[in-house]
């Protein structure tokens, strides 16, 4: 149970980043840091204590396997993650031309 | 089979845009249109055709525990249907007024992305399958949303990007509780476990979808993001966001849920009554005292998605038919005022209210148009916009709820009053307004008339008979509920 609730941790840990830091870099680091919180909790959901890895061979039993189907998914949110932080930085950096600063208080033209 | 082409069709033409478009955007234009052409064709013609039919396709026929599961339905064929319309007088309309921004393919490829990820959220019958074609779509719109390159752009598509991470998160963890809890992705085997399976895991389930895709509907307390996103994007990708993306990936993939997997839990309707009866009237107070043209539209689209989740949240048959014809209508009247203002910008190089004057006879067209738009999301007969208020108002008060009622009512007056103030300063006024020389094109105003027939057109399907053909069967669909799981499963 302890697990669960410090990856859930972590994961509150990247909101408080996301809603407290002003910085658009370390909004970007604690988006990253939420991503990684869902990812370990799949993995974390797949797991099995005194089991072995999923790779099918002589003299292994499929019921003392974890379940491979989260660790597939994580492949595929971490390649969807991946993406989500280029196009942040992406945008960070021309944010960060147009407006010579990285500090989310200074950037506000949109208003109203 | 035609389920797949749904997806095949916009993703092919994505990446067929990159492949042969030059320097310039020609072919890309005349690709993007007949593959949104033959998408409008295929999803009329499966809409008409297929009625309370529900057809299933296995991905490389494997069966539904271990592959994925295309699934339409008649609620699926009504939203591609409503997907095809906009996304067809979109393109056309950004023809040109692209083409002021700068003349390359990467917008249309984007655009077909767009489209790609909004079909493959509807068909999908699979959880994981869904979360991934609402990363392709958000992606194709955090781009789009910067296309222009102006700094309040980039500021705007940077808020957007954050919000909808955030949202794509909370989803991605409610996806893992639910995999944990029951053992399966198909969205219909997942139905059939849920009965058995802890009310508080499936508290935290629902809670993180509400969260999660709240985020995307942009219901009222996850909606900072929207006025700057739609706002600041270009015209044509304001009108497919506000149109029809919010309601893509939050109201439909929230009913969808909540209604044909969940079996529709009062706790969770109570909460849809609430955000939607919030959503209404703060959205419509935060809109009156906008001068921004654009941003004023963008906070009527949250208020009128207050309508849309209180017509599901009432959940009776009357409360449904209200929520989903307001879907159609707001895709349809939305689409088009964001046009108007598209327009209104081309021509003046403005959108503040205050410095528009007397445009009606520089462009009649866009404000004649404007006229029936405003009249139509006031809520004026004969326009569309009255009777699916009138429908959701009646249901109100027949589930006796009558303060929900009240609060409709209130949010239409306000409604009305901030459009009159749009038609008064934007396009009636006494001033002469400054013009750039630039004119609307007959593809603009094409697309401008299209639509405005459409929303006289579509108050024509309250008459009982074609209700009956063309609203019901979609009612049915979420009224039934958990048929669906033995409709997908059957097979």
């Amino acid at each position: 149970m302890i697990v669960y609730l410090l990856c859930f941790i972590l994961f509150l840990v990247g909101i408080y980043g996301i809603l407290t830091k002003r910085d658009l870099v370390k909004i970007i680091l604690s988006i990253g840091i939420m991503g990684y919180a869902a990812n370990l909790m799949l993995i974390l959901f797949a797991y099995r204590n005194n089991s072995i890895y999923p790779i099918l061979s002589e003299g292994k039993a499929v019921s003392q396997m974890v379940d491979p189907l989260p660790q597939a998914l994580v492949l595929t949110s971490i390649v969807i993650e991946l993406g989500t932080t280029a196009m942040l930085v992406a945008l960070a950096l021309r944010l960060y031309e147009k407006y010579k600063t990285f500090d989310i208080t200074k950037i506000r033209r949109l208003k109203g | 089979m035609i389920i797949p082409y749904f997806i095949i069709i916009p993703l092919l033409a994505a990446f067929l845009i990159t492949l042969i478009a030059g320097e310039k955007d020609d072919w890309a234009i005349i690709l993007s249109i007949i593959a949104v052409i033959s998408l409008l064709i295929l999803s009329l013609f499966s809409y008409i055709t297929m009625h309370t039919e529900t057809l299933t396709y296995y991905m490389s026929s494997w069966k539904i525990p271990v592959g994925i599961v295309l699934v339409q339905d008649a609620l699926a064929s009504f939203m591609l249907v409503l997907v095809s319309i906009i996304s067809l007088t979109s393109l056309i309309f950004s023809i040109s007024y692209v083409r002021n921004l700068s003349s390359d393919w990467k917008y249309y490829s984007l655009f077909m992305l767009l489209v790609a990820g909004m079909n493959g959220v509807i068909i999908t019958g699979d959880l994981f399958n869904l979360f991934v074609f609402v990363e392709i779509s958000i992606f194709a719109a955090y781009a789009l949303v910067a296309y222009g390159g102006k700094a309040e752009e980039f500021e705007a598509s940077f808020k957007y990007a954050v919000m909808g991470s955030v949202s794509s998160t909370i989803v991605l963890l409610g996806i893992a509780v639910t995999y944990s809890a029951t053992s399966t992705l198909t969205l219909a085997k997942i139905g059939e476990q849920l009965p058995s399976i802890n009310s508080n895991i499936k508290l935290w389930i629902g809670g993180l979808f509400v969260a999660g895709f709240g985020l995307k509907a942009a219901a009222m307390p996850f909606h900072a993001w929207l006025p700057d996103a739609h706002s600041s994007a270009p015209a044509p990708i304001s009108a497919m966001l506000s149109g029809i993306l919010i309601k893509i990936l939050g109201m439909y993939v929230l009913v969808r849920i909540f209604f044909n997997i969940f079996d529709a839990p009062q706790f969770f309707l109570n909460i849809f009554l609430i955000i939607g009866s919030i959503s209404m009237i703060v959205g419509v107070f935060l809109a009156v005292g906008q001068w921004d043209f654009k941003r004023l539209l963008a906070y009527h689209s949250i208020s009128q998605m207050g309508y849309i989740f209180l017509g599901f949240g009432l959940s009776t048959t009357l409360g449904i038919l209200g929520g989903v014809f307001h879907l159609l209508n707001h895709a349809l009247f939305k689409s088009l005022l964001f046009y108007n203002a598209g327009a209104v910008e081309t021509v003046t190089g403005t959108r503040d209210l205050r410095k528009l004057g007397n445009l009606t006879k520089i462009i009649p067209t866009t404000s004649n148009t404007s006229m029936i738009a405003s009249l139509a999301i006031s809520g004026i007969p004969p326009f569309n916009g009255f009777f699916s208020k009138l429908i959701i108002i009646i249901a109100a008060i027949e589930a006796n709820q009558p303060v929900y009622a009240l609060i409709a009512v209130i949010g239409s007056i306000f409604t009305l009053a901030s459009f009159m103030k749009v038609q008064r300063y934007g396009f009636r006024s006494e001033k002469k307004a400054d013009v750039n020389g630039k004119s609307i094109d007959w593809k603009m105003n094409f697309a401008m008339i299209t639509l405005a027939v459409l929303c006289v057109a579509t108050s024509l399907m309250i008459i009982p008979g074609i209700r009956e053909i063309a609203l019901d069967p979609v009612v049915d669909v979420l009224k039934n509920k958990t048929l669906y799981i033995q409709l997908v499963m059957g097979k």
